[in-house]
């Protein structure tokens, strides 16, 4: 009955790593409101602010520029609707200027966001990107004047890995005096993220895409930018998000980001073989197949696979019943029959991006479990292509 | 207890594990009538091939293949199976429904776009009467044609939702979804919205 699990789906979610675990539970019972001036208080308080320190030293930010928030969802829309605060309170210069820039591949929380700055008058300009999922700069700087007021490009996609030069983009934005925010959530813990090296002012993270609890995020803001809250009605985070403190989820994220600095370097050179292994089976056994993303700045746990012929939730499906977890962008599984939107937007068609399907290894992986995946993988795409009506004697008649 | 994790009934994994009369690429199936229903870019694309007695107009035999989600592949493999047997008039009135049915539920948002396999299934037996002199049979008329290939949206849907109070396309496409996948029967949509509007709605 309990068939053993194959997660690969870790740019979806996490298992929680076991010591970050064992120290949230340690500290279950640290109730004390943080904001409270006896003991109780003051040691919840101690707690989050080594947290902070923790965060801060693994991006190269201070302490005080790091804000907790409730996902790396709510990051993203605090720095994103601050630009179309018109509240007379603030005053920010930044908040007058009525434009924005962002990518055709940003996370939906981005996406839908910038949909409503737009119905609130807002120009809002989408970086189209190339067949890898690499903006376009030339584009980016023939928009870019001097009524945009923020940019965000998310620096690693959550779909197909690919991984942005954001220090060039931001060199751009300062250039006309914008403000710069990257949607990290995908590669903090992955890759080496410097704020100061990469030049933004605003950069968001997560803690359950980096083997800690859900439901806490954090938002780097430089003390050289403008801020505008999301969240009012506190004094919280210096004032810049209101609500008592999620305690534990705040020293699980710090735990988190501590094990990530030890173990970020073994991971990538075990992680990204294993990954390369993958895609090397793949090639060998299955025709007919596209990598998606970038061949080389490329998250090294991500491979987004097409399938040409095959049904991307069917293949999903029959992997599942194998014990092997992965994800599709194409979103019949969610519910409408919309393709992915980004790997459309790197130029292929609708039939590619109705089969691909996303394997995002993790810390858990081993070397038996891609053998084993590579085998059900043969199986299960040649299945479905046998009752597929586009793929006929190996060969896909769709285009 | 296991299944009830899972994301539809048992008798759609059962079938999804095991479709049954798929039309295999090394069989050879004399078939008398076919029928292709869907769209690839879109997501789903089914086709149906049936036997037919001459005799008495029944299905003999029935096989088919499908590109698309768990839903569409078990929702054509029990109809498969429901068919054989059933009399080309009996077949030819399926619904949906009665396919949801034998599958013991699908959910909502799936039933829509997946379950293809009914009008396959009368794209087929309408192959059939056309191939055998029987064209008066053929009920699938102007109305019932599918504009919307996606979201399966016939001109009768569309004149229904004019019926309803929709004046525009935008509404049009809140109340239906017509045209929001791969988009290309928007220009056809709109002038058949248009063409019911001046039908009812003009002085």
């Amino acid at each position: 009955m309990n068939k053993r699990i194959i997660y690969l789906d870790n740019n979806a979610t996490t298992p929680i790593h076991p010591e970050v675990a064992e120290f949230m539970i340690d500290n279950i019972d640290e109730y004390g409101n943080p904001s409270s001036l006896h003991t109780l208080g003051r040691r919840a308080r101690t707690l989050i602010e080594h947290s902070r320190q923790q965060v801060a030293l693994f991006i190269n930010a201070r302490p005080e520029e790091i804000i907790f928030v409730g996902s790396g969802s709510e990051g993203n829309n605090t720095v994103l609707q601050s630009i179309a605060c018109s509240s007379l309170r603030c005053g920010f210069d930044h908040c007058n200027k009525r434009k924005i820039i962002t990518t055709s591949i940003e996370h939906p929380c981005i996406v839908e966001t910038s949909k409503c700055l737009k119905d609130k008058g807002i120009e809002v300009i989408y970086l189209p990107v190339d067949q890898h999922g690499k903006i376009d700069l030339n584009y980016l700087e023939d928009n870019l004047d001097e009524k945009v007021g923020l940019v965000s490009v998310m620096m690693a996609n959550n779909e197909i890995g690919t991984i942005q030069d954001i220090q060039k983009i931001s060199e751009l934005v300062h250039h006309k005096n914008a403000l710069m925010h990257t949607d990290a959530v995908q590669a903090v813990g992955k890759i080496p993220v410097d704020v100061h090296k990469l030049g933004v002012d605003f950069l968001t993270l997560s803690g359950h895409k980096i083997y800690g609890p859900k439901g806490i995020g954090a938002l780097y803001v430089s003390s050289q930018a403008h801020y505008c809250p999301l969240i009012r009605g506190g004094h919280q985070e210096r004032n810049r998000r209101a609500g008592t403190e999620n305690t534990l989820g705040i020293i699980g994220l710090g735990k988190a980001i501590e094990k990530r600095s030890e173990e970020m370097e073994s991971d990538f050179n075990r992680i990204s073989k294993l990954r390369n292994r993958l895609k090397q089976g793949i090639e060998e056994n299955i025709a007919d197949v596209h990598f998606n993303g970038h061949p080389e700045d490329c998250l090294y746990n991500t491979l987004n696979v097409s399938f040409k012929g095959a049904e991307g939730e069917s293949i999903l499906l029959y992997l599942d019943l194998e014990g092997i977890e992965v994800s599709t962008g194409s979103a019949c599984s969610s519910g409408s029959l919309e393709p992915s939107y980004v790997i459309l937007a790197t130029g292929l068609d609708e039939l590619w991006a109705h089969s691909s399907i996303r394997f995002s290894l993790g810390r858990e992986n081993t070397e038996q479990d891609i053998i084993f995946v590579i085998d059900c993988l043969k199986e299960v795409v040649s299945k479905v292509r046998s009752m597929s009506t586009i793929y006929h004697k190996g060969k896909c008649n769709g285009k | 207890m296991e299944n009830e994790n899972w994301l539809y009934s048992d008798r759609v994994k059962e079938h999804f594990i095991n479709p049954r009369n798929i039309l295999l690429d090394d069989q050879d199936f004399d078939y008398h009538a076919r029928g292709m229903v869907g769209n690839v870019m879109c997501g789903d694309q089914m086709v149906m091939y049936i036997k037919v007695d001459p005799e008495n107009l029944t299905i003999t035999d029935c096989k088919w293949k499908t590109y698309g989600c768990a839903s569409a592949i078990a929702s054509t493999s029990v109809l498969s199976e429901m068919v054989k047997g059933m009399t080309l008039e009996k077949a030819y009135t399926l619904t949906p429904k009665d396919i949801v049915r034998e599958l013991g539920g699908l959910p909502d948002r799936k039933i829509h776009c997946s379950v293809l396999g009914d009008k396959a299934l009368r794209a087929a037996i309408d192959d059939y009467y056309l191939k055998h002199g029987m064209s008066d049979k053929v009920k699938t008329d102007q109305k019932n044609k599918i504009i919307c290939e996606c979201q399966q949206i016939t001109e009768e849907d569309i004149e229904e939702a004019v019926l309803e109070g929709v004046r525009n396309f935008k509404q049009l496409q809140e109340k239906t979804k017509i045209s929001t996948g791969c988009g290309k029967c928007e220009s056809e949509a709109k002038e058949i919205l248009k063409k019911y509007i001046t039908k009812y709605f003009s002085d």
